[in-house]
């Protein structure tokens, strides 16, 4: 499968992309290309020019904020896997990487590509919800950050404008978290994800899959907050949740997956 | 057109490329490297598999602009004259493949595999693997190769 025909911009800089992107209409950011570009043989994506961003190296990197840590949005996902300061500070993001895609997939493809594509069955945008991680972003009117809870506004849709770049992305120090997925084979695309997390004090919960966009599970939360246990909490996961019905499965199995891979994520947390 | 140039099996080549290029066409069709086999076009089966700057990539999902001035090996790229790297040699001996379609991704998979945990257990390989789709052997006898050829010290 061949993509239809596009120009091609390799940016020098976070700034040069900015220009880049205002300079055609349907310009289109490529970071490591593992979503975009399966999407372009599709042609399902046909932008007119690519404005490469894999380049900057100044985008890729993982570094301790204090309370915080900062991840450069070029971060390969197998660097996150294997990054110490991760493993220390947010093991939760480097496990739930280690189970995107496979090996070649891991070595090219990036977090901040991940997450901009927001695919509502990705693995990383549903931890990074449930971490409440925040989500900086460069335009021409310069930086702002984006919570990750108003970030994801439909499928394949963020709140990024169109000559906006995905910097960095920052998540709280976490000492208990766990992402579980349920895949009909290796390599699928998860049929449901959930991310739990202990985020200064309180049990945060995140679904993939389960929506448009990775939703968090509120009434499993609100239920955690008053009292309720793993199972008894986990039975609220589907509430307020609009799953799919594709060939991984149906809406109602869906909503069965959610509420056994929820308890099963409480459970371990 | 784009001008790309980029080191594949140690020898420096240089093309001009359109920017949807994909880096398996370019190995194949415009090099004549077609030991890197495309299957199933998806970034799903590995059949595709090379090493770009030292690590697995499916080269059916890298633009060839995008590896410009990277480092490519390609399964041309592993023996040493007449004699197998340790990888090729493994499967060989361990019956690791059976019509062979899938084999230079998943000798190419071992490479990388092999560089960053030179002594996996089964249970690693298997993980590891996951990129690669073989639907003749079973994946029994490619373990038991890369097995062999991590005790072969490849």
């Amino acid at each position: 499968m061949i993509p239809a025909a596009f120009g091609y911009h390799r940016a020098a800089s976070v700034d040069d992309a900015i220009e880049a992107l205002g300079r055609e209409e349907d310009a289109k950011l490529l970071a490591g290309g593992h979503s975009l570009i399966p999407a372009l043989k599709l042609r399902i994506a046909r932008p007119s020019v690519l404005v490469d961003v894999g380049r900057i190296d100044e985008l890729r990197y993982v570094r301790d904020d204090g309370d915080r840590i900062a991840i450069g949005a070029l971060t390969r996902h197998a660097q996150l896997v294997a990054d110490p300061v991760l493993e220390r500070g947010c093991a939760v993001l480097a496990r739930t990487a280690a189970l995107v895609g496979d090996p070649q997939v891991r070595h090219r493809g990036t977090i901040g590509g991940s997450v901009a594509h927001a695919d509502p069955a990705s693995d990383l945008p549903t931890v990074l919800l449930a971490l409440d991680a925040d989500l900086v972003a460069r335009g021409p009117d310069g930086e702002r950050t984006i919570a990750a809870s108003s970030f994801f506004t439909g499928p394949f849709e963020t709140a990024l404008a169109p000559r906006e770049v995905l910097t960095e992305i920052r998540v709280p120090k976490v000492e208990r978290g766990v992402y579980l997925k349920h895949t009909r084979r290796a390599q699928d695309w998860a049929t449901v994800g959930v991310a739990a997390a202990v985020v200064g004090g309180s049990t945060q919960v995140a679904l993939a899959s389960m929506g448009p966009t990775p939703l968090r599970a509120r009434a499993l939360e609100d239920a955690l907050a008053n009292g309720a246990d793993a199972a008894e909490a986990a039975g609220r996961s589907a509430e307020g949740t609009e799953p799919p019905s594709d060939v991984a499965g149906g809406a109602e199995y869906r909503a069965h997956l959610a509420q056994v891979y929820a308890r099963r994520a409480l459970e371990q947390l | 057109m784009t001008n790309v140039a980029l080191t594949v099996n140690g020898e420096r080549r240089e093309a001009d490329v359109e920017p949807r290029q994909l880096l398996v066409y370019f190995l194949r069709d415009q090099l004549g490297l077609k030991g890197t086999n495309v299957g199933c076009d998806t970034s799903s089966c590995g059949a595709c598999t090379v090493l770009l700057d030292g690590e697995s990539v499916k080269s059916c999902t890298v633009l060839a602009v995008q590896a410009d001035g990277g480092d490519v090996t390609t399964i041309e790229g592993l023996a040493a004259g007449d004699e197998l790297h340790p990888v090729q040699q493994a499967f060989q001996e361990q019956h690791g493949l059976q019509c062979g379609f899938c084999t230079p991704g998943f000798v190419m998979a071992t490479v990388s595999l092999l560089r960053e945990n030179p002594s996996p257990s089964e249970e690693e390989i298997r993980h590891a693997l996951e990129g690669n789709l073989c639907r003749c052997t079973g994946y029994h006898n490619i373990v038991r190769a890369v097995e062999a050829a991590a005790r072969a010290g490849a």
